[in-house]
């Protein structure tokens, strides 16, 4: 492809529109609206010139803004179908049960197409994944031939380039005098001033020009954290669960950290003290102030033998609460959430007919122990334990899990009257006596409780691109929304002077500026040739 | 404290009402309301107006902080306000760049439209749960409500727009759907008068009713029903029995406030149909006359610009900072934070039609409408209809 050389001498890449130099049109009859289109100032973009093989097809599909927005608005769309019903992460039951039993045939469907986790679904993270292709490739388009079209822009400009300026205007005569003020006023408004052959180009605000590709940057380097999160290690994310009294370890840290819990405490506000949320308490029930668990946090000293108690150095004592997690070496334990367990229960060994208690016990339902000696001759062993008891599909006890959130015991129970012991199964609210009436029976007396912390441990090793391209983002749309490029050309052709006048945006700004700097001389202002095609097409 | 805050809001509530009359004023004794000419005396004063209820407002929003303990921007009451003065806020500055009344004229009565509709929720100073004790709560509701704000002017400003370049002399697609954004704004006012009407009128009955999970429930309505509630049992005696019932998976009391809402919404626009024997939009032609298309155009636009940031910094940066400090990481995919990044995602998509395919005036200004009904869905029915962790803003 050949380089196209314009009249004033300047050397364009193929494919530009106006010429980089004085703005003369190269490609005769592209244009024929009356005024110039100015976006990327006519400078060749490669989508716009080539278009063979197959990777000029692929960069022209992606380098189309329409393309852009489209991926965007179908994005658009398809987030908001994932906030119809909620999404998976945020409901307790199993899935394929929850949308039916919820949302009837509609939650099924929801279920069925598989917007249950629509977010994390493969279609979303491709429309994810084109919208960064777009990303790069639009920005690569047309920041590049900008940039050169930018550098290599003269002075002196063709005059039909002038002529086609929105905002335009011709003065006949103008004294040196008049110049001088323009000058001076123009750069009391920070313009920047170049002049060649008594033609002036008054420019400022360039930088706002590269404000959208600035933060498509910062985009792309928040998506690339985004991406990271899939690499092993670099994003851990657990439930940790600590009893109060414990000591637990803190998962993913290869046994490095250990944590305890010494209290949970849960408060509410109270009315009488706090007067002033009165009402609101009053309306609400209990409101929680605070949910905050007292930890210690330790690390482990030398290597850790199986079987052997490790060695903990204390590192720091701290208050975990909701919004201050505790924060160690990258590693961060937020207080999430808790829950009330059973601890210990109590039972009296007793005589069903006298109702006389021959001596009590606490069974630790955590550590159990097999035999509990009442003395006088009464003892009572524990021949079973199932701390989450359910009867299995085949009709024997079993556990389904080791959280005493429902336990059952096979109790013994030894007494100096039946010294081979009675044999009795007790859960809560019933009684099994497998082998006849007995005579003694175990009473229950009580129930203790614990509290155990939920935490969520979080290392988040991709947080420095994320907040990196956040930041980067901001910059580049404040730079570019604002911020406006201005140009003001002062120019002499056929004895006359030319005003023409562009920016990006904000035309109101400018026009009100030109009246500015124009106000001292006796030149007039130049008009504004879009409100005069819109009077001629009877828009007002 | 909580006393004089309230009478403050109340203040500035009645200011902003007499504005908009000087607004009003201000463009019919004009004969061009255009860049050059100064503002006149009438314009003068309702911007006076404007400033001095906003300082009422911001007086109330500070005597409602050191009675709280923190910023009052904690539930649908504290928040809407705020979104409100916002508005106002937003319109001061964008006013002083372009001195036109007339935007003051179309921003006004929907400012006292989202505090007259902010005030039918419960006004107690509520304490805050775990999750909102943090400063950012203050930076970041704040800001998002502000970005939402100016991006609410340019809605403003597009409505003015296609006011003016809708051709009313014949029905189209066009003068149906900008006055069902008449309709919208009317309806907002007929909830707020069924409301106070009702809860003025101290109205409440009681309802059995089975819920989804066939479990049985009591609900109280403070209108009379409509759409009564699932096997719905009336308790109070001499109440009013619903004409017909719903799904259990609806709720049917807030469907009874939005047929109420739309019923006196209908009454309302009825009435001032019948008065002006024409289109609202019609009516409001006459005022826009002297106004220049692209000008209003590039309010819009500018609002836009000035406001996107804004709403980023507010809506999607400051919320990810907190919610990564309050929640683990900075971004669950809750519904608030969906709408959000869709709020986001629209406007991103109008700057890029308005940037490389051109899609100036009456395009634009329908974008901008949209784009403050998307604003609206996530204030108003994110809230009270799909819940989320931000629900508690819903109370």
């Amino acid at each position: 492809m050949n380089d196209v050389k314009c009249e004033c001498g300047h050397v364009n890449p193929h494919g530009t529109v106006l010429c980089e130099a004085c703005g003369k049109e190269l490609m005769i009859g592209t244009i024929t609206d009356q005024l110039i289109d100015m976006r990327y100032e006519g400078s060749a973009r490669r989508s716009q010139t080539y278009n063979k093989t197959i990777i000029d097809k692929i960069w022209n599909f992606f380098s189309s803004v329409k393309v852009g927005v489209w991926l965007i608005i179908i994005t658009l769309v398809a987030s908001s179908l994932g906030t119809i019903l909620p999404q998976e992460m945020y409901i307790d039951l199993p899935a394929d049960v929850y949308y039916e039993q919820e949302y009837g045939w509609f939650g099924k469907l929801y279920y069925q197409l598989g917007f249950n986790n629509l977010y994390g679904s493969w279609w979303y993270l491709i429309l994810i994944a084109m919208i960064g292709i777009s990303l790069v490739i639009c920005s690569l388009d047309r920041v590049v031939p900008l940039y050169k079209a930018l550098k290599a822009q003269r002075v002196t400009r063709h005059e039909g380039f002038l002529k086609r300026q929105r905002v335009f205007g011709v003065n006949d005569v103008v004294s040196e005098s008049d110049l001088t003020v323009i000058k001076k006023q123009l750069k009391e408004r920070h313009y920047h001033i170049r002049e060649e052959n008594g033609d002036v180009l008054a420019e400022k605000g360039r930088f706002s020009r590269w404000g959208p590709y600035v933060n498509h940057v910062g985009l792309i380097i928040f998506l690339f954290g985004g991406m990271l999160r899939f690499i092993p290690g670099m994003y851990v994310n657990e439930d940790l669960w600590v009893r109060e009294g414990e000591t637990a370890i803190v998962p993913e840290t290869d046994g490095q950290f250990y944590l305890h819990n010494n209290k949970f405490i849960l408060e509410h506000y109270d009315k009488n003290k706090d007067k002033t949320f009165e009402k609101a308490i009053n309306k609400a029930g209990e409101v929680v102030k605070n949910y905050q668990s007292n930890v210690v946090l330790y690390k482990r000293v030398g290597q850790n033998l199986p079987g052997e108690k490790p060695n903990l150095k204390k590192i720091k004592d701290y208050k975990v609460r909701v919004n201050l997690p505790l924060q160690y070496e990258g590693y961060s334990v937020f207080q999430a959430s808790f829950r009330n367990e059973l601890n210990k229960m109590s039972f009296a060994l007793t005589n069903k007919q006298t109702n006389i208690s021959n001596g009590e016990l606490t069974i630790d339902l955590r550590d159990p122990q097999m035999k509990y000696d009442l003395g006088k001759g009464y003892s009572v062993e524990i021949l079973n334990y199932f701390p989450d008891f359910e009867f299995a599909k085949n009709g024997e006890p079993t556990t389904k899990s080791r959280i005493p959130n429902n336990p059952a015991f096979v109790f013994r129970m030894v007494t100096p009257d039946k010294p081979k012991g009675e044999t009795s199964f007790v859960a809560i609210k019933q009684t099994i006596e497998p082998f006849g009436d007995n005579r003694y029976k175990m009473t229950f007396k009580g129930i203790e409780t614990t509290n155990v912390s939920g935490f969520i441990v979080r290392k988040d090793s991709t947080l420095w691109a994320i907040i990196l391209g956040g930041i980067i983002f901001m910059i580049g749309v404040i730079q570019g929304a604002y911020w406006n490029h201005r140009r003001i050309w002062i120019q002499n052709k056929n004895g006359q002077v030319w005003i023409a006048a562009h920016t990006n945006k904000n035309w109101y700004g400018l026009k009100r500026e030109i009246e500015g700097v124009l106000a001292d001389t006796k030149l007039s202002v130049p008009i504004d040739q879009a409100q005069i095609e819109e009077n001629e097409k009877g828009g007002v | 404290m909580a006393a004089i805050s309230s009478n403050l809001l109340f203040i500035s509530f009645i200011l902003y009402l007499v504005a908009t009359l000087f607004f009003g004023g201000s463009i019919k004794d004009k004969k061009t309301g255009n860049e050059k000419e100064g503002t006149n005396r009438w314009g003068k004063i309702a911007v006076l107006l404007t400033i001095v209820g906003f300082i009422s407002q911001l007086g109330y929003f500070i005597t409602r902080w050191i009675a709280a303990g923190h910023a009052p921007v904690s539930n649908m009451f504290e928040f809407t306000t705020f979104f409100g003065m916002a508005l106002v806020g937003a319109f001061i500055v964008i006013y002083f760049i372009y001195r036109t009344t007339l935007l003051g004229l179309f921003t006004m009565p929907v400012a006292i439209l989202v505090i007259a509709y902010a005030s039918m929720f419960p006004k107690d100073i509520t304490p805050l749960i775990p999750a909102l004790q943090s400063y950012w709560l203050h930076i970041h509701v704040t800001t998002a409500a502000i970005g939402e704000a100016i991006l609410a002017i340019s809605f403003a400003a597009g409505l003015i727009y296609l006011v003016k370049a809708i051709d009313q002399t014949k029905s189209s697609k066009q003068t149906f759907w900008l006055e069902m954004v008449m309709f919208a704004l009317v309806a907002v006012l007929g909830f707020v008068a069924v409301s106070s009407i009702f809860s003025g009128m101290g109205y409440h009955e009681k309802f059995n009713w089975i819920d989804k999970h066939k479990n049985e429930a009591v609900v109280e309505y403070t209108m009379p029903a409509i759409s009564g509630p699932h096997e719905g049992d009336l308790l109070t005696k001499g109440g009013f029995s619903p004409l017909f019932e719903v799904p259990a998976f609806i709720n049917a009391k807030k469907l009874n406030t939005v047929i109420w809402s739309l019923m006196a919404g209908l009454v309302i626009y009825g009435l001032i149909r019948l008065i002006l024997r024409k289109r609202i939009a019609a009516a409001l032609k006459p005022i826009v006359k002297n106004i220049k298309l692209d000008f209003v155009d590039e309010i819009s636009y500018r609002s836009v610009l000035i406001g996107f940031p804004v709403f980023t910094l507010g809506a999607l940066i400051f919320a990810m900072i907190w919610a990564q400090m309050a929640w683990s990481r900075f971004w669950g995919w809750d519904p608030k934070e969906v709408w959000a990044l869709i709020t986001w995602l629209f406007y991103a998509a109008f700057l890029h039609l308005r940037l490389s395919k051109g899609w100036h005036g009456e395009k634009s200004a329908w974008l901008a409408v949209i784009g403050f009904v998307i604003i609206m869905f996530n204030l108003v029915a994110v809230n009270l209809v799909i819940a989320g962790l931000h629900s508690y803003a819903g109370s």
